[in-house]
C-alpha cells in the first residue's frame, strides 16, 4: 500500500467508526431524541400517569370543544390508529385547528387524559395558494356528494 | 489524461488563475437569480392556504439551511482531498468554508426561529431537526477556533482536517431526523425524491433562491481561497508576477 492509499484507508475508517458510534449512540437513545410520542405507544401503556411527556398526532374532526367564556379547550388526538383526549387551558398556535398535526407538552392524568401545558401546531410539508385549496375542497365535497347521491 | 485537471488545480498559481477567471461569472450570476427570485418569492408568488404570506420566509430559510450543509460537505470533502493528497489547495478551500457555512447555519437558525414562534408557537425546541442544525454551527465555530488556535499552518490543516471529517456524519443525521424520529419540523417539500409538494408559482423562485445560493456559496468560497492561497504564498515569486498582473489590468495603483 503506498502511503497515499494508508491515508485514503485511514480517512474512510475514521468516517465509518464515527458512523458506527453515532448510530449505535442515536439508536441507545432512541427515546429521548423522539420529540413526542404517538397515541399508539401511550396506548401500548408505555407511560405512566404524572411522567411527563410530549404526545403528538393529528387533532381529530369534530372533537374540538371550548368552554365558553374560558380558556378552556377539549380534543382527541389520533395517528389513526389509537386516539387520546386531551385537555388545555391556555392560547392556541394560530394553524392549530382540527384535522392538522399538532404537539403538546404534559401528562396523563389518572383517567388517561392528558392534561397538556403546552400546545403547538405542526404543519405538513404541503404549500399552496387559496384559491387552489378551496376548488381542492370542493372538488372533494363534490366527489362526496356524488358518491352520496349513487348509493341512496 | 482524465486526471490532469486536478492535478493543475493542486498548484496554487493555477487554481488562483482559474479561480479568478470563473468569479465574474459565478458572483454575476448569484445576483442576478438572487435578486429576480427574492423578488419573486416575496412579493409576486401567491401566499399560502395555510400560513398566508407568513411561509415567504421559506425563500431564505430553505436555500440557506440547504447551503449550511452542502457548505459543510464541501469542506470535509476538501479536507480529505488535502489529508490524502498532501495538497495545500484543498485545505486553503476547506478552510474557506468554514464561515461562510457557520453564517448559512446561523441564518438557517434565526429564520427557523422567526418562522417557528408564529406559526408552531414557540422559538425553540430541542427536536431532532433543530438540535442536529444547532450542532452543525458548533462544529464549523469549533473549526474555526481550533484552526485559529494552532499556529503551525501544516499541523493546524491536518489536525482541522479530522475534524471535518468526523463531522461530516452530522450532515446525513440532519437531513434525515424529519424521517428517522418524530419530529416537530415537517417533512422536506423540495429537496427529496419524487414530487415536490408545492405547485410551479411557488417552487420555481424557491429553485432559483437555491441556484442563487449555491452560486454565491461557490463565489465566496473561491474568493476567500484565493486569499487564503495568497496568505500562504507570499513567499512565492509567481505571486509578484500574478498580483502585478491583476493590477495592470484593473490600471489600478498600489
Amino acid at each position: 500500500m503506498t502511503p497515499r492509499q494508508q491515508r485514503m484507508t485511514l480517512v474512510l475508517g475514521v468516517v465509518a467508526a464515527v458512523a458506527l458510534a453515532g448510530f449505535l449512540a442515536l439508536r441507545a437513545f432512541q427515546n429521548n431524541v423522539m420529540f413526542y410520542f404517538d397515541p399508539t405507544r401511550v396506548a401500548a401503556g408505555e407511560v405512566k400517569p404524572g411522567q411527563r411527556f410530549r404526545l403528538g398526532g393529528m387533532v381529530v374532526k369534530g372533537t374540538l370543544v371550548r368552554t365558553p367564556g374560558t380558556m378552556d379547550v377539549r380534543f382527541a388526538v389520533t395517528d389513526y390508529r389509537h386516539e387520546v383526549a386531551v385537555s388545555y387551558t391556555g392560547v392556541l398556535p394560530d394553524l392549530f385547528k382540527e384535522g392538522t398535526g399538532m404537539v403538546a407538552d404534559g401528562q396523563l392524568d389518572a383517567s388517561g387524559r392528558f392534561i397538556a401545558t403546552q400546545v403547538l401546531a405542526k404543519h405538513d410539508e404541503k404549500y399552496m395558494p387559496p384559491a387552489l385549496s378551496k376548488s381542492l375542497e370542493a372538488g372533494k365535497a363534490a366527489a362526496a356528494e356524488a358518491a352520496a347521491g349513487s348509493q341512496p | 489524461m482524465t486526471w490532469l485537471w486536478f492535478h493543475k488545480l493542486a498548484s496554487p498559481p493555477h487554481f488562483y488563475r482559474i479561480a479568478g477567471r470563473w468569479l465574474p461569472w459565478l458572483g454575476w450570476s448569484a445576483a442576478v437569480l438572487g435578486v429576480t427570485g427574492l423578488v419573486w418569492g416575496l412579493v409576486l408568488a401567491p401566499s399560502d392556504y395555510q400560513q398566508g404570506e407568513g411561509y415567504r420566509i421559506l425563500y431564505v430559510h430553505a436555500p440557506s439551511a440547504w447551503l449550511s450543509t452542502f457548505t459543510y460537505t464541501t469542506m470535509a470533502v476538501s479536507a480529505a482531498v488535502g489529508l490524502v493528497w498532501r495538497m495545500n489547495v484543498a485545505h486553503s478551500v476547506s478552510a474557506s468554508c468554514a464561515p461562510l457555512g457557520a453564517s448559512f447555519t446561523f441564518v438557517a437558525l434565526a429564520t427557523g426561529s422567526l418562522w417557528g414562534k408564529p406559526m408552531w408557537g414557540t422559538w425553540w425546541e430541542w427536536d431532532p431537526r433543530l438540535t442536529s442544525e444547532l450542532l452543525l454551527l458548533f462544529l464549523y465555530l469549533g473549526y474555526m477556533g481550533l484552526r485559529s488556535a494552532i499556529e503551525d499552518q501544516t499541523r493546524a490543516d491536518r489536525v482541522c482536517a479530522l475534524l471535518a471529517i468526523v463531522g461530516v456524519v452530522n450532515v446525513p443525521i440532519i437531513y434525515y431526523s424529519v424521517e428517522w424520529w418524530n419530529s416537530l419540523h415537517q417533512a422536506p417539500s423540495v429537496m427529496k425524491f419524487g414530487k415536490p409538494t408545492m405547485p410551479a408559482s411557488m417552487l420555481v423562485p424557491l429553485l432559483m433562491m437555491f441556484a442563487a445560493g449555491t452560486l454565491f456559496a461557490a463565489t465566496m468560497v473561491l474568493m476567500r481561497a484565493r486569499g487564503e492561497i495568497l496568505r500562504r504564498e507570499r513567499v512565492g515569486t509567481w505571486l509578484e508576477a500574478a498580483v502585478g498582473e491583476s493590477v495592470a489590468l484593473t490600471g489600478e495603483k498600489r
